[in-house]
């Protein structure tokens, strides 16, 4: 994003977060976009951060082969790894590409239709309508899928490890029961509220300011996932040195 | 009644309307008309605030929308209903749904009373019992008679309409036309089309701004124009063999 469109993102939050028309009809829009990007998502997110976890657990018992290391540290490892990087980057990242598409989509969609020049001329706030429920549902589920991916990741590298005979149960246990810090799950959380947000926001307003028709849609979906993941890749560093 | 003084409108340098001036009666249907690329759909846009003129002003009964401020523009926004060019009615929504989402949006009427006025609308452009359909379950001219259903919803003093006949048969687009004549005349709106279909500036032509090359041109009715001597609009008008035939007849 250069300067100009930064300028252009920033008057259209202004918009989106203009006071609604009537707050019933937004939670309802709320409520349906929770359940595309939380429950709709659940499913892969499941998946990457099993596999992810199992991954993890195998390739730290392959680099940590050595006496002079207990294996417990396996399960420390894994427990850190997921919560802080793992599961709230990789899980930003997959929902960028999953959700960030969607809505640029469909907003980029919208634009070429005229629908969200019929809202405007509705008196609608278009931005508000179209974007506000989006964003609200990227910063409360996003952090909710990341307790479940953070589990799950865990609970993987668990099932990893016990299959493969690199760690035992007993050890992986331990390893994550021990010295557990719990302000790396505030660290992971503040992560996926900020990368929730940008998910929903970046891809809107690409798809907000779309112009043409079908090609030019397409393309500011592929660089509306592109710019989340970069963001995401930035933000992901920033929030970690200024909280670690 | 609407009233546009003076409009000018740039883009990236390249100026689109240049100077239009003109008057919109209520209860008579008023006619844009103009080739492509002439402004007509620019000078729409910047009618009902899509687009903001470089300068001049647009009255709606006397209140300059132009300068309004956004909370302002809801106001005057109310009573506007507007016809797109591509119907530009919301995929996710059945029909019904399209017509109840302003009585949603700006009314406290309960349920019972907008499906009520979603029935009425539906009925008066002949789409009764369409209710549950989704727009992409439509065809063109259905989607264009739930487009005037959604616009006339709120019971609107202003109705614009962006080339209602686009992509339709001529018996359709008749249709759409005398729907939109019936009411203009019937809510005394103050209704505003812009076209290029000859058999609309014929039929529905009470008032007609024609422009040309982002300036207007002439201005009368229907029965004035085939009595013209402008050039531009004769050779807009009257551009096939047969309409140069019948200006003949006239």
């Amino acid at each position: 994003m250069n300067f100009t469109n930064f300028g252009r993102y920033i008057l259209l939050l202004k918009s989106v977060f203009r006071r609604p028309e009537k707050l019933k009809i937004y939670l309802k829009e709320i409520a349906k976009q929770m359940d595309y990007v939380g429950v709709g998502s659940l499913g892969l997110i499941a998946i990457i951060s099993t596999f992810i976890g199992a991954v993890m657990t195998l390739q730290i018992a392959f680099q940590l082969v050595s006496d002079f290391i207990p294996k417990t540290i396996i399960g420390s490892v894994n427990r850190d790894s997921s919560i802080l990087e793992l599961s709230p980057t990789i899980s930003a990242i997959v929902l960028a590409g999953k959700i960030g598409s969607a809505i640029s989509s469909e907003i980029g969609s919208m634009r070429v239709t005229e629908q969200i020049d019929a809202l405007e001329i509705m008196g609608i706030n278009a931005p508000g309508y179209l974007i506000l429920p989006k964003i609200i549902s990227g910063i409360t589920m996003v952090p909710m899928l990341v307790i479940i991916s953070m589990f799950l990741s865990i609970t993987g590298g668990y099932i990893g490890g016990s299959v493969s005979g690199a760690v035992t149960p007993a050890e992986y246990i331990q390893g994550i029961t021990t010295d557990f810090n719990p302000y790396t799950i505030t660290v992971a959380l503040v992560k996926a509220f900020v990368f929730g947000f940008i998910i929903t926001s970046v891809p809107a307003y690409e798809g907000f300011y779309v112009r043409g028709g079908a090609l030019e849609v397409s393309q500011a979906s592929t660089r509306a996932v592109v710019i989340s993941c970069i963001s995401i890749l930035a933000c992901d560093y920033i929030v970690t040195q200024l909280l670690l | 009644m609407i009233e546009i003084k003076d409009i000018y409108k740039s883009f990236y340098g390249s100026e689109v309307l240049k100077g239009i001036s003109g008057k919109f009666e209520e209860g008579v249907t008023n006619l844009i008309i103009g080739g492509s690329g002439s402004g007509k759909t620019t000078l729409l846009k910047c009618m009902v605030g899509l687009h903001q003129p470089d300068s001049g002003s647009v009255m709606y009964d006397g209140r300059d929308f132009t300068p309004m401020t956004y909370e302002q523009r809801i106001e005057v926004r109310k009573e506007i209903g507007m016809l797109f060019q591509g119907s530009a009615l919301f995929d996710s929504m059945t029909v019904e749904e399209n017509i109840m989402f302003p009585l949603n949006m700006f009314t406290d009427q309960n349920r019972k009373e907008k499906l009520e006025r979603v029935d009425f609308c539906l009925e008066r452009v002949n789409l009764a019992g369409k209710n549950k359909l989704f727009p992409a379950e439509l065809s063109g001219g259905m989607k264009k008679r739930v487009g005037i259903a959604r616009a006339i919803s709120m019971n609107p003093k202003y109705l614009f309409c962006d080339e209602p006949n686009s992509g339709l048969d001529p018996k359709t687009s008749i249709v759409i036309d005398e729907l939109i004549q019936e009411i203009t005349e019937e809510y005394k709106t103050t209704t505003i089309v812009v076209t290029h279909d000859m058999n609309s500036v014929m039929g529905i032509g009470d008032y007609i701004l024609f422009l040309h090359e982002g300036k207007k041109f002439w201005e009368g009715s229907n029965k004035e124009i085939a009595h013209t001597d402008i050039k531009e609009l004769n050779d807009f008008v009257f551009a096939s063999r047969f309409m140069k035939a019948a200006k003949d007849k006239f």
